[in-house]
């Protein structure tokens, strides 16, 4: 359901899965910013992240964009589909996922943007 | 938009095309358009791309003392050039490092064209007043803009579009002509990507009606300077600032093949001329990726986990499957195609080796004339 996405200004969804887990990927905005992505560089399942660590790397031609955490938590799981095919991240949030982190605090999720909120900071920051 | 920043004649053609604009060199220049990079790329390569350089710096050079001139502010030779033949070369500068690559076109004996970087027009130009001989004059034709038609059916598309026809014309060849309406064209049978291709220098009151007759051509896209450069990355071009600057020779970039033979009074040739037979202490080598992952300009090169370089070009090549290509500098006992090396990024190696220029072959013509 749409309304348990949450957004980041650093352009990232936040979907929660089980109540503890944040499946994280990056929103249509940063994958327009990037156009054609070429390679994801992803993590070891296992690592520690903490709040407002860089996980991931998205490339494209042109550009290299990382991918924040805004949650701190263990990797336990990555999309190694995007290891093949990174068009994938933007099919879908089935397809296109780049990791899922297991929460310490699930609490940590309540100070991110809703939908609204992202929509409403898109515009703001338009020019 | 920052006042100072500068525009082409083209500029409204852009931003009619929604082109993405950036900064570069100075000037508000279009990116990528509508289509994307990898399109605008793979079209380029199949079809024919359109660039709007009119950035360059273009100068026509008169006076008796011309090939003199050139051959003291480059190492190439120009008595034996045919009239209308272009050269690609560079300037050096008293240390042996290029302050510039160019190209130079000997149109008449005594009246050369060049087209310089945008982003060294300023320091390049004062260089060559500086250099000037008496007798010699130099005219900066910044009344002129530069579009670029590349790819394989760029020739088709000159004759349909402008009902110019370049059969038979080589590669790295010059022709002045008129269109119907009278308007004067230097046309250039040259590029920046390994494909067939023109550059074309337009009167700038001219530029956006051919600009316009072109892109209404179906085999044409308009492409940006994101697409040029993974375009000339892959043909192992050397981009100035970047894979050639002031510190570097000639010879160490592996460009000592634009060095005539008998042109040794070039600015630099003390230096220069000797490592010809002596060779360099580091070579600008092309880099590939054998792992997967992408690397960029300014990662560092690693062998037996050493750091020896930097990468000073480097990206996916779209023609090549989106594998990564780079360029840098490496020590010479390490420059041979297929030296294991390692390229570090965000602190992790990723394998690579040393490998032949270009990536993949040119398309470009035949230099010679039909019999």
């Amino acid at each position: 359901m749409a309304q348990d996405i949450k957004y980041t200004v650093e352009h990232e969804w936040i979907r929660i899965e089980g109540g503890n887990v944040a499946v994280i990927g990056i929103t249509e905005f940063a994958q327009d910013a990037l156009g054609d992505l070429v390679f994801v560089d992803l993590p070891q399942v296992g690592r520690k992240v903490s709040k407002g660590d860089d996980f991931a790397v998205v490339e494209s031609v042109k550009t290299a964009a990382e991918v924040y955490t805004p949650v701190t938590g263990e990797i336990v799981a990555v999309n190694d589909n995007l290891s093949g095919d990174p068009e994938l991240i933007k099919k879908s949030m089935d397809d296109g996922w780049i990791a899922k982190i297991r929460m310490e605090d699930p609490a940590e999720i309540s100070g991110l943007m809703t939908r609204a909120d992202y929509e409403k900071f898109l515009a703001d920051n338009a020019h | 938009m920052d006042a100072a920043i500068k525009i082409t004649p083209l500029h409204d053609a852009h931003l009619k095309l929604k082109a993405k604009m950036g900064a570069f060199a100075g000037y508000d220049m279009p990116l990528y358009y509508e289509a994307g990079v990898m399109a605008e790329h793979h079209w380029t390569r199949s079809h024919a791309g359109l660039f709007d350089v009119s950035h360059m710096g273009q100068v026509m050079v008169t006076g008796a003392g011309a090939k003199a001139f050139f051959e003291k502010i480059t190492p190439s030779s120009f008595g034996a050039v045919p009239l209308g033949r272009a050269k690609y070369t560079v300037m050096t500068n008293a240390q042996g490092g290029i302050i510039d690559d160019l190209i130079v076109t000997k149109v008449s004996d005594e009246r050369y064209f060049a087209v310089v970087n945008a982003g060294c027009k300023d320091k390049d130009f004062a260089w060559m007043k500086q250099n000037l001989p008496a007798g010699v004059h130099m005219d900066i034709m910044d009344n002129r803009a530069l579009i670029a038609l590349q790819g394989p059916q760029a020739e088709a598309v000159l004759r349909d579009a402008l009902h110019i026809d370049a059969d038979g014309m080589p590669y790295m060849w010059f022709m002045e002509t008129d269109m119907a309406d009278g308007t004067h064209l230097f046309i250039s049978r040259l590029g920046y990507t390994g494909e067939d291709g023109f550059e074309i220098s337009v009167p700038n009151d001219m530029a956006e009606a051919v600009w316009t007759h072109f892109t209404m051509h179906g085999a044409v896209k308009p492409v940006g300077l994101a697409a040029r450069d993974s375009l000339r990355l892959e043909m192992g071009y050397p981009l100035y600032g970047h894979d050639i600057d002031d510190t570097t020779s000639p010879v160490e970039a592996g460009l000592s093949w634009v060095m005539g033979k008998d042109n040794t009074g070039f600015t630099g040739a003390d230096l220069v001329v000797p490592q010809l037979a002596r060779g360099t202490a580091r070579q600008r080598v092309g880099i590939k990726l054998t792992e997967r992952g992408v690397a960029r300009e300014g990662a560092e090169i690693v062998a037996n986990g050493a750091v020896i370089g930097k990468l000073t070009s480097g990206g996916p090549a779209p023609s090549l499957d989106n594998q990564c290509v780079g360029m840098g500098y490496v020590p010479a006992a390490l420059a041979a195609p297929g030296t294991k090396l390692a390229v570090r990024v965000r602190g992790k190696d990723i394998a690579a080796e040393v490998a032949s220029l270009p990536f993949m072959k040119a398309r470009t013509k035949s230099m010679k004339l039909a019999a």
